[in-house]
């Protein structure tokens, strides 16, 4: 047996993504290469494309909104030792949520119509992570069997009230009619443009702040309060957590509702302030995505933060690239950031023992206990 | 020239030859460019037919074409404006679902043409070209009735949205015209957009139908319909292609196409384009358009007997002139049963 690794806090919290993500660029640029376009120039389109302008940053920030939910949802789970895959499902009845409301409530004005959006998503979402919960904690169906599963039964379900139902009357697609304009939460662009500053029209809008709200009250949550303190001790090893007076169904259930509301965060972003109209499948695999996010993000909200912006820029740069080079399709784009969710999630060992060598190896005179 | 002039006109309508020919000499500079929808360039249906009808101007005239690929509602926006910005003109937008991001981009972008296909967005410089699918089907469904014994046959769609229900009641009224005692069995993939691509499924609805006795299948599915028409052909039983010829795919076991010209009205708005003679403004192309109609090829000659095919045309003359009316379901959501 080896000894355990230690590293600098800086080095494990800071050295070892860095040094993942360049690995995943490394061997993504030799895939780009080999299809005859100089990784140079798709690096440089990636990042000027995702970051270079008023309008990149809008839509890298966009899809960091999704992610930021997603990821957090993922990992609130997981401080309570569940896999939450369910995040496309509950995302996608928030929208219903959201949309039974915003439809309905056409006579509220806007400073309450919004908020009570927001509830509704974070009630329905929370409900769809709620049952398979309340399975896992009484009846020890396996979450991963049963979120995925209400994954499927969330699309099936609002196909069948899209198609059936809620439909927009003569439309082809099967969305609802728009929601009035007070229930849009309010974009950047809109703000931007209210105060005279010219900007590009993005998607980006204020529910980018209610990501970051989130990602700091899942902090506050998680390790300054009790409840917080018995879902990691759950999470950590449920036996003791029984031992120590805590009912780890209970807590199940909580758990998977929160993170459900959080998922459902998607849906305010996309179906609030970007669509205002329900539509199928505006969840578009971000649930999915969350699961990288949270191993990226190590479980953290500020983790979770850099690595939803990380797969932000992957996002929006992506497209920019297979916008600009007619030879990267779209697939190759999954390809690449596939490689960045293999290296800095799945193969995050990877450089781990090498950095404790050298760091062992060091002086030890500046570093200091850990 | 000329035989550019010929070749490009013999897949039009054939009415503006003349047009395009006396035009073609004052070619105007044009960057084409096409946005795809979700199902992507290469789904052997829909959008492909995009893709091989933008080839075919390519090839025809060396102008070079961009696309793009969404894979998100998000990006459909924009694409349409970063083609737009980037002086791109004419620019297709591929499916329904760009009907409200180009509504957008269309009045930010006033000098650039936008042509949609299979929605109408009301602008002075869109054009926007639907397809009665509801006429093609009409024949196909009279085709399988006729080819069937008993007058069992069967429909599976892709998604279950308006559209496909449109593609279904089409087909169950050219059956049941054929054979008022027709039995259709309908099935719908699913409600997602995966059900465009699961042809395993798909191979078991049509296997679930052949066994309750229906003797031809339709496949109105994009990439799941390969599935059906391949258990269609291994049950011993007929299949019916959709949008794109595919007759070919399993000769002798598929008795038609229900034929949707995309690829023509995508390489007319290009010609078009080229030629100056783009127009906005809604376009339904139907039987009379030549928009949609049945395939009959050496593929499957020996399928469709003379009496089948004579029945067809007659019913096609019939629709053309008004004599059949084939009742559109988008237009009141409901099917005549």
């Amino acid at each position: 047996m080896s000894a355990p690794i230690t590293l600098p806090r800086w080095a494990d919290l800071v050295l070892v993504p860095v040094l993942s993500v360049l690995t995943a660029f490394v061997v993504g640029g030799l895939v780009v290469a080999a299809i005859g376009v100089s990784p140079w120039d798709a690096t440089r389109t990636l990042i000027t494309g995702s970051l270079g302008s008023g309008e990149a940053l809008g839509f890298t920030l966009y899809y960091t909104t999704d992610f930021i939910f997603t990821g957090l949802a993922v990992a609130l789970a997981f401080q309570a030792g569940l896999f939450n895959i369910g995040g496309e499902g509950q995302a996608t009845l928030g929208g219903l949520g959201a949309a039974l409301v915003c439809l309905h409530g056409g006579f509220l004005p806007g400073w309450l119509l919004i908020p009570l959006g927001i509830v509704a998503a974070a009630v329905f979402g929370g409900i769809w992570g709620l049952v398979p919960g309340y399975l896992q904690a009484k009846r020890g169906s396996h979450i991963v069997i049963t979120t995925i599963m209400f994954n499927w039964l969330a699309s099936t379900l609002m196909g069948y009230l899209l198609v059936n139902g809620m439909r927009a009357p003569q439309s082809m697609e099967p969305e609802t009619v728009p929601f009035p304009p007070q229930a849009a939460i309010p974009t950047v662009h809109g703000i931007l443009e209210a105060l005279g500053i010219p900007s590009a029209t993005t998607p980006l809008n204020l529910s980018f702040l209610l990501a970051l709200a989130c990602a700091f009250a899942m902090w506050l949550f998680i390790w300054r309060t009790r409840t917080g303190y018995e879902i990691r001790t759950t999470g950590a090893n449920p036996t003791a957590a029984v031992y120590g007076g805590i009912a780890p169904a209970w807590i199940i259930m909580l758990t998977m509702g929160l993170s459900g509301a959080l998922a459902s965060g998607v849906a305010v972003n996309e179906i609030m302030g970007v669509q205002n109209r329900l539509l199928l499948e505006f969840t578009a695999g971000y649930g999915f995505v969350g699961i990288a996010v949270a191993l990226m993000g190590r479980a953290h909200p500020v983790g979770i933060v850099f690595a939803s912006l990380l797969f932000g820029i992957l996002y929006q740069g992506g497209a920019e690239l297979a916008f600009d080079q007619p030879k990267i399709s779209r697939d190759m784009i999954v390809a690449i950031q596939g490689f960045v969710v293999l290296f800095a999630g799945a193969l995050d060992g990877l450089y781990r023992p090498h950095l404790a060598r050298i760091f062992t190896a060091l002086p030890r005179t500046r570093s200091g206990p850990i | 020239m000329m035989t550019r002039c010929t070749r490009g006109a013999a897949v039009l309508a054939g009415a503006s030859l003349l047009a395009l020919c006396a035009t073609a000499a004052s070619a105007a500079s044009v960057k084409p460019a096409v946005v795809y929808d979700i199902g992507g360039k290469f789904d052997k249906s829909f959008n492909e037919g995009v893709f091989h009808g933008a080839e075919k101007f390519k090839s025809d005239t060396g102008i070079d074409f961009r696309d793009f690929e969404v894979t998100n509602d998000a990006q459909r926006e924009q694409a349409l404006r970063k083609f737009a910005r980037d002086g791109f003109n004419p620019i297709v937008a591929v499916g329904f679902g760009q009907a409200q991001p180009l509504e957008k981009v269309a009045a930010e972008f006033p000098n650039t043409h936008f042509t949609i296909i299979d929605s109408v967005v009301d602008k002075p410089n869109v054009q926007s070209i639907t397809f009665r699918e509801e006429q093609g089907s009409f024949l196909v469904g009279l085709l399988a009735s006729k080819a069937s014994k008993d007058g069992k046959v069967g429909f599976v769609g892709g998604m279950d949205i308006p559209l496909i229900r449109k593609f279904g009641c089409g087909y169950v009224q050219g059956a049941k015209y054929a054979n008022p005692k027709a039995d259709v069995y309908q099935n719908m993939t699913g409600t997602t957009g995966a059900a465009w691509r699961d042809p395993v499924k798909g191979g078991e609805l049509a296997r679930s139908q052949i066994d309750r006795g229906a003797e031809v299948i339709y496949a109105a599915a994009g990439a799941t319909g390969l599935g059906v028409l391949r258990a269609a052909a291994d049950g011993g039983k007929l299949g019916i292609g959709v949008d794109s010829n595919q007759d070919g795919l399993f000769p002798g076991k598929i008795l038609t196409s229900m034929l949707k010209h995309v690829d023509v009205a995508t390489y007319k708005t290009f010609m078009d384009a080229k030629d100056g003679t783009w127009k906005p403004g809604s376009q339904v192309l139907g039987l009379k358009e030549d928009g949609v109609g049945y395939s009959y090829d050496d593929y499957n000659k020996a399928l469709i007997t003379p009496e089948m095919k004579a029945a067809a045309d007659a019913a096609a003359k019939d629709i053309i002139d008004g004599k059949i009316q084939v009742h559109d379901y988008m237009s009141d959501s409901k099917c005549p049963e």
